[in-house]
Order: structure tokens, then C-alpha cells, then sequence
């Protein structure tokens, strides 16, 4: 009578499964979580990203300057899309990410290559993010010793015998030393807001609901947007003490440089936190108990984690998952923190990153005003 | 007497349907200002739907009325700032103190001078002492009195109740019932759903409603005896037989 019963074990589960098969959201994040790593991991995420925007200035008109970026296009990893006229101009693309690296070919590189001086050919490269470079730069040493082979004929023989001839001097820029972590500490400041504002204000407002003091709140005067701005503003104060945690042990511990304004830091922040406020009213709308806001909460960081470029670098990717990941706050964000620390980017040269934001903000707080009734039909 | 300024509730037709089942079916109700109205029906009836629809927490399908002399369906803002109402759930916050809650509903509400309302609450309620203390940690009569107290801070004109004496020991209930009776002494309209005869007998009126649908309205005593019966019980228990003839 007291022993383990096969029947009453047997009851425990049918119940559990009829329980998960009613249970529409969590069984669905069961299958969809699964097809949507296997999705991103398999088809987005590239750790060796190809054709990478590349700025080539070149003084020198000559036909080898021309043979040696071909040779760059060869190795897949670079694909010339500017030809600034100056390197003032390609300083700028630069620095607003628009483009990875930035070739710059002296006046007299043909001159002095054909005099055997061994010139120097500069090579720019945009290295807050090191991994999405690192391929690339190893690839030029291949370039350097093969460019010229083909071109190297008769009396210029000799070129390609005293291999090789000229010099590619990479200069890392923003992260000299090609440190992961200037890359990687300040995009924490957007990952760790977006999973802590989306999952708090996911469960704010099911919280009420839950505990069914939600009736009472409709049945006084409060309106929609009362109820929405006073419940996400106090995390928006939590959202800054983060802010201030992970800015001060990012210089004092992993000594980040900071050499952009932060004053404009925290104010492109404070977008950011409440684009993801928003995100997480919408979800607490939507969502019937505090355990569907968190599934939902899961299923927004994944893609935002994945996506974005702070986990993989977004040049990687292939044109769909960029579009995707294009929509999401946590990518412009990125842009935005890495392009102020590192690249010390005034307002002028992140400002493009801002208006993504704030569409966003504007659907998603739509939506969940929208979806808030102040009536339980 | 009952023309429609005298009237507190004042609604005709009142429908609602949910995924095609209709819960409340053309409920027509008519409260008189300073009145007591019990509202009675098994479990299911549709009191609690007619009660949302009453305070605008939902649309009606179909009907219309006037609650205070207020259209039901334009001026739902308004009703809510005169109509106080106590959900059948506990619907304070359990890990706030009872003066966290009851500020919170005084700012909702917008009150000139919360602090001295609060303040009197406190006192009328007995809970000076124990203001701090958290609304979770209260007693289920203590928390039937906070929420009562909480949803007459804003001085309504008119109380709906939905079951609020449940799960109330005898005394407390009757000291509730000695209140009700005390504020509508003072002009207050109430509209209260139970399922104790007692309290039924209480009331100056009542309306019975079963498969959303009103089956008697009027005083208690015209109601046992045009159903031909002996007591209160025993008229509901006919009434609900005949419905169940004429509408399942």
C-alpha cells in the first residue's frame, strides 16, 4: 500500500501534460526557442565575417596601387564602397562605422615600390570590435607577399622575386591593442538593460493583474498613460544606478576609455532604457501571468543578445539577420556607447543611430497603449 | 419619488456577451438614491458582469443607463470618480501598509486634502495603531473593512459591492451591515451582491437574477409572496426552478 506507485505517478504526469498543452505560450517557447537557436546560431552567425566595408584614398593613380587593392577584394574579406577623396573624409567614415577599414596609398607608392624602397601602404582599421577585424588583418600578410606577382614582368621582375616589396602597416584604431573587453564591457551596458527593463516592467504590470489588484486600479479615474508612465518611470531610475555600476567598473576595473562626452552617453541612454520599458509594458499586456512575461522577456533578449553584434560581429551576418537586427534598440545602442567611449564620436556622428530608437519607441509604446484597456473586456 | 433625478442606477437592457455566451441577457435596474439594493443569484448569474458594467470596468454589448444621473457610455470618467466599488477579491496591495494603500487611492483620486481623509479613515476604521502595519497581514474581516474604508475615501454617492461580506465571521458582518445601513441613512445608494438570506432581508430592495436574467425585483416580502412561498430561501429556490423550465 505504501510503496511507489506506477498509478499515482502515472496520474502526476497525464495532469503535468494536460497542464503544458494548456499552457499555449509555454509550450511554444518549449519548440520555438529551439528553431530559433538553431535559426541564428546556423544560418545568422558568422564568427568570420567576409566583405567588409572598405574606404580606399589612394594619391596614386598608377596601375599597381590598382593591382594591390584587387588583391585586397580577392581575399573576400575586403570590398572596396567608398573612395573619399581625402583622408579627412575617410577618417570620418570611420569613425561613424560606416565603413571597417580605410586603405590609404601614398602619392609616390609607385615611384618608390619601383626604386625597391619598400613603401609603406596604410591600413586603418576600425578595431572596437577586434574579432570581426582579426581575419582580415591576418589575411593581408598574404596580400602583401602576392599582390604583385602577376603584374611583375619584365623589367619588373624583380619586384617579384624580392617578396615582398612593399609593407602593409596596420593601424588599429580606437583599440590599439585589440582588447576584447574595450568591446565587450560597454555593450554590457545595453545587455544587461535590456534583459533587467523588460523583464521588471514585463512584470510590473502582470504582477496587478495576477494578484488582482488590476480591477480595483480600472475602477478609479487613472488613465492609460498615467498608469504606463508611472510604472516604467521608477525603473528608469534602477536603469541609471546599473548605468553608473557598469560605467564605473568599466574604467576603474577593465579601464575602458572614455573619451567621448558622458553627459551625451547618458542622454542616448536614457532613450535606450525606455525604448526597452516600452517593450516590456507592451509584453505585460499581452502576457497572462508573470511566468508568460518572462518567457517573452527570453524570447526578446535572445535575438537582441545574437543579433545585435555584441556577441558576434554584425558585419557576419547574412542581409536578413542585419535587417532583423537592424530593428532592434540594443544594435543602434551598441553603436552608439561604442562609438562615444572609443571613438570619443561627437552627437553629430551617432545622431543616425538615434532615430531607429526612438521609431521604436514610438511602435512599442503604441502598441502597449493600445493593448492596455481600462475596461476588463 | 422615482423619477429619473431621484434615481441612482437607472439602466435598461443592460447585455453581455462573452465568446458568444451571453452572461447578463437585458437586465433593466432601478436603484433610488438613498436605498439599499440587494442583489441576489446563484453562483454564475451574471451579478459581478452587471456590477462591472455599472462602474464602466466593461462595455455593455447592448442597453443603456445612467448611473447618477451620468450616461453609462460617454461619461464613464465621471461615474468613476463618484462610484465607489469593492471587487470580490481583496484588491489592495498586500505588501503595502494599510496608510501606503489608502494614500495611493487618495492620490488616484486626486483628494484636496488626502492626509486629513486618510487620517479619518484611519480613525473610523480603528486602525490608527496599526496603520503601518501590511494589508497582506490583516484578518479577512479587517481586510473587508480597509477595502470598504478604501472605496468610501472619495466620498462616492454610490457604493456597488460585489459579495463583500464572504468569508466573514458573523460579527464582523453585522457591524458591516450596521454601516451600509448608517451610510444610507446619509444619502449613499448602495447596490450589494450576496449570497445570505439574512442580509437579503436586510436591504429595502432586491433584485433577483439567474442565466443573466432578472427573475424578481422588489421588497422582500412582495417577492416571497408572489412566488407562493414560504420565505426568502424558498422563493429563490422556486424561481430558479421555473427559470430553468423557460430558459435551459
Amino acid at each position: 500500500m505504501n510503496g511507489y506507485s506506477l498509478q499515482r505517478t502515472l496520474a502526476v504526469f497525464i495532469k503535468e501534460f494536460q497542464q503544458m498543452l494548456r499552457d499555449r505560450l509555454t509550450f511554444a517557447m518549449a519548440v520555438g526557442v529551439p528553431v530559433l537557436q538553431l535559426l541564428l546560431f546556423g544560418y545568422a552567425i558568422n564568427t568570420d565575417p567576409r566583405g567588409l566595408p572598405t574606404a580606399v584614398v589612394s594619391y596614386d593613380s598608377g596601375p599597381l596601387p590598382r593591382a594591390i587593392v584587387a588583391a585586397l577584394q580577392n581575399t573576400g574579406y575586403f570590398r572596396v564602397t567608398h573612395q573619399p577623396a581625402s583622408e579627412r573624409e575617410g577618417d570620418a567614415l570611420i569613425e561613424r562605422g560606416e565603413v571597417q577599414f580605410l586603405v590609404s596609398i601614398p602619392a609616390d607608392f609607385s615611384r618608390r615600390l619601383l626604386r625597391g624602397e619598400h613603401p609603406a601602404l596604410l591600413v586603418a582599421v576600425d578595431a572596437t570590435d577586434p574579432s570581426a577585424a582579426g581575419n582580415a588583418i591576418a589575411a593581408l600578410g598574404g596580400v602583401a607577399g602576392s599582390a604583385l606577382i602577376h603584374d611583375s614582368i619584365g623589367a619588373l621582375r624583380p619586384l617579384a622575386a624580392a617578396a615582398p616589396a612593399f609593407e602593409l602597416r596596420v593601424h588599429r584604431r580606437f583599440n590599439p591593442e585589440g582588447l576584447s573587453r574595450y568591446n565587450i564591457v560597454p555593450g554590457l551596458v545595453g545587455v544587461i538593460l535590456t534583459m533587467t527593463m523588460v523583464m521588471l516592467t514585463g512584470l510590473a504590470m502582470t504582477r496587478e493583474r495576477e494578484r488582482g489588484t488590476m480591477e480595483n486600479l480600472l475602477a478609479t479615474p487613472v488613465r492609460p498613460l498615467e498608469v504606463m508612465v508611472g510604472k516604467i518611470a521608477p525603473y528608469i531610475l534602477i536603469g541609471y544606478i546599473q548605468i553608473g555600476l557598469i560605467l564605473g567598473a568599466a574604467r576603474l576595473l577593465f579601464e575602458v576609455p572614455m573619451l567621448g562626452s558622458l553627459w551625451l552617453l547618458l542622454a542616448f541612454i536614457g532613450v535606450f532604457v525606455i525604448a526597452n520599458l516600452a517593450v516590456g509594458f507592451t509584453f505585460s499586456t499581452i502576457a497572462r501571468n508573470q511566468l508568460q512575461a518572462m518567457q517573452m522577456t527570453f524570447f526578446f533578449f535572445l535575438p537582441s543578445m545574437l543579433l545585435s553584434g555584441f556577441m558576434f560581429p554584425f558585419r557576419g551576418m547574412p542581409h536578413w539577420a542585419q535587417q532583423l537586427g537592424e530593428l532592434l534598440p540594443l544594435t543602434h545602442f551598441l553603436r552608439i556607447v561604442r562609438g562615444i567611449l572609443l571613438k570619443g564620436s561627437d552627437a553629430a556622428a551617432v545622431l543616425p543611430e538615434l532615430w531607429p530608437m526612438l521609431a521604436f519607441v514610438a511602435v512599442a509604446g503604441a502598441v502597449a497603449l493600445r493593448r492596455y484597456r481600462r475596461t476588463l473586456d | 419619488m422615482t423619477t429619473p433625478a431621484t434615481l441612482a442606477i437607472d439602466v435598461t437592457g443592460l447585455t453581455k456577451r462573452f465568446d458568444g455566451r451571453t452572461v447578463v441577457d437585458n437586465v433593466s435596474l432601478q436603484v433610488a438614491r438613498g436605498r439599499i439594493c440587494g442583489f441576489l443569484g446563484p453562483n454564475g448569474s451574471g451579478k459581478t458582469t452587471t456590477i462591472r458594467m455599472l462602474c464602466g470596468l466593461l462595455t455593455p454589448d447592448a442597453g443603456q443607463g445612467r448611473c447618477l444621473g451620468l450616461d453609462l457610455a460617454t461619461e464613464g470618467a465621471q461615474i468613476k470618480r463618484q462610484v465607489g466599488y469593492m471587487t470580490q477579491r481583496f484588491g489592495l496591495y498586500e505588501d503595502l501598509s494599510i496608510r501606503q494603500n489608502l494614500d495611493f487611492i487618495g492620490r488616484l483620486f486626486e483628494l484636496p486634502r488626502r492626509r486629513e481623509s486618510v487620517d479619518a479613515a484611519l480613525q473610523r476604521l480603528g486602525l490608527v495603531e496599526r496603520q503601518h502595519q501590511l494589508a497582506g497581514t490583516l484578518s479577512g474581516g479587517w481586510k473587508q473593512r480597509l477595502a470598504l474604508a478604501s472605496c468610501l475615501l472619495h466620498e462616492p454617492q454610490l457604493l456597488l459591492l460585489d459579495e463583500p461580506t464572504a468569508g466573514v465571521d458573523p460579527k464582523a458582518r453585522r457591524d458591516f451591515w450596521d454601516q451600509i445601513h448608517r451610510l444610507a441613512e446619509d444619502g449613499m445608494t448602495v447596490l450589494v451582491s450576496t449570497h445570505y438570506m439574512d442580509e437579503a432581508e436586510r436591504c429595502h430592495e432586491l433584485v433577483y437574477i439567474a442565466y443573466g436574467r432578472v427573475l424578481a425585483q422588489g421588497h422582500a416580502e412582495r417577492i416571497v409572496a408572489d412566488a407562493g412561498a414560504s420565505d426568502l430561501e424558498d422563493a429563490f429556490v422556486r424561481l430558479v426552478a421555473g427559470a430553468q423550465d423557460n430558459f435551459v
